[in-house]
């Protein structure tokens, strides 16, 4: 009888501390989980396009090769201008904890920057290979080259807009808290395209380049 | 228990100190800290960097090692990128970022090894007999 007397006493001083817990961090993570499931969708249509680069990549069709028409300098100025954007992110981020308005939106402007400059980079060489008649229809390597490599480049077009949207927010409304959520979104968004990048760099130029 | 109990104080401390608005919890969300940013931006420019230097110099000169040793370096750098600047955990959003991620990349795997896999063969089977001069018509 005692015994179940103590049980019952440890059960009433435990249940409610669960509870507390559990209400405490369910209804406002709503957007940043759904925002997690598109990242995740998203990179499920990389991973098919870097599934059919897998298959192709090496179906030159008599034209040129990887190692022919990659410039890897140029690349390694690409690479090291998305992953000074995604620290430069990070610096407005810190602000953006401090909430100091001026702070974040320079360190953002910083981010769109190099994002652009990687864009920029990006099309030059896109309009070299185009100009030297290795443009998208010439094999199937470069078919598929131009598709990868595209949509992530599309993917950071997007994300400048959007980021250019933020600054605009956030110069008008401050860092109220629909703001920093939206800015956490684009945090992922900005970290996730990086993540590609690693995927891209790695996979298709450096492994592209090798005899 | 009492190791959430504490993260919630020192949360609390933190919101009184910085935010005048007294807007609180509007996030729910997770904190970024310089240190965490710096520690990742290091080992990134590291993990870019070698393999960059590796096939620029011509260093290894199997192509298959060098391949091997390319995604090696991409697969931790991913994982790098994934906790300092995705802060990704085990524990955010209750373990559902974590779930989805793992779902994620078995479907990218299976995706990626599947398809190279079958096609590789199906090329293998496929294109010699179609070579084959005495096979043409």
């Amino acid at each position: 009888m005692s015994d179940a007397k103590s049980y019952d006493t440890y059960n009433t001083a435990a249940a409610p501390l669960r509870f507390h817990q559990e209400t405490e961090h369910h209804p406002e993570n709503g957007t940043l989980l759904g925002f997690w499931l598109y990242l995740m969708s998203d990179c499920l249509i990389f991973a098919c396009l870097f599934a059919v680069y897998g298959v192709l990549g090496r179906s030159y069709a008599g034209g040129p090769t990887g190692a022919e028409i990659f410039e890897l300098p140029l690349v390694a100025l690409n690479t090291s201008l998305l992953l000074l954007s995604s620290i430069t992110y990070g610096f407005a981020m810190l602000e953006m904890q401090r909430n100091r308005v001026n702070g974040t939106l320079v360190w953002l402007a910083v981010t769109g920057l190099l994002g652009a400059g990687f864009i920029g980079i990006e099309l030059y060489e896109f309009g070299n290979l185009i100009a030297e008649g290795n443009g998208p229809q010439r094999s199937a390597f470069l078919s598929s080259f131009f598709t990868l490599v595209g949509t992530h480049g599309l993917h950071v077009s997007c994300g400048i807009i959007w980021l250019i949207t933020l600054m605009v927010q956030v110069k008008r409304k401050g860092l109220i808290g629909p703001n920093k959520r939206r800015l956490w979104c684009l945090s992922m968004f900005w970290h996730f395209l990086d993540v590609v990048w690693i995927g891209v760099f790695s996979f298709v130029y450096l492994m592209g380049v090798l005899p | 228990m009492s190791a959430h109990t504490d993260v919630h104080a020192a949360h609390d401390g933190h919101d009184h100190h910085h935010d005048p608005h007294g807007e609180h919890h509007d996030d729910g969300i997770g904190h970024v800290s310089l240190k965490g940013y710096m520690i990742g931006f290091v080992l990134a420019v590291l993990l870019t960097a070698v393999p960059f230097a590796l096939v620029m110099s011509g260093g290894l000169k199997d192509s298959g090692t060098t391949a091997l040793v390319i995604l090696g370096f991409a697969a931790v750098q991913i994982v790098v990128h994934m906790v300092y600047f995705l802060h990704m955990n085990a524990k955010s959003e209750g373990g559902w970022n974590m779930l989805a991620l793992i779902f994620t990349a078995v479907l990218v795997l299976i995706t990626l090894s599947g398809s190279i896999w079958v096609m590789y063969h199906l090329n293998h089977n496929m294109m010699p007999a179609l070579m084959d001069p005495r096979n043409l018509p």
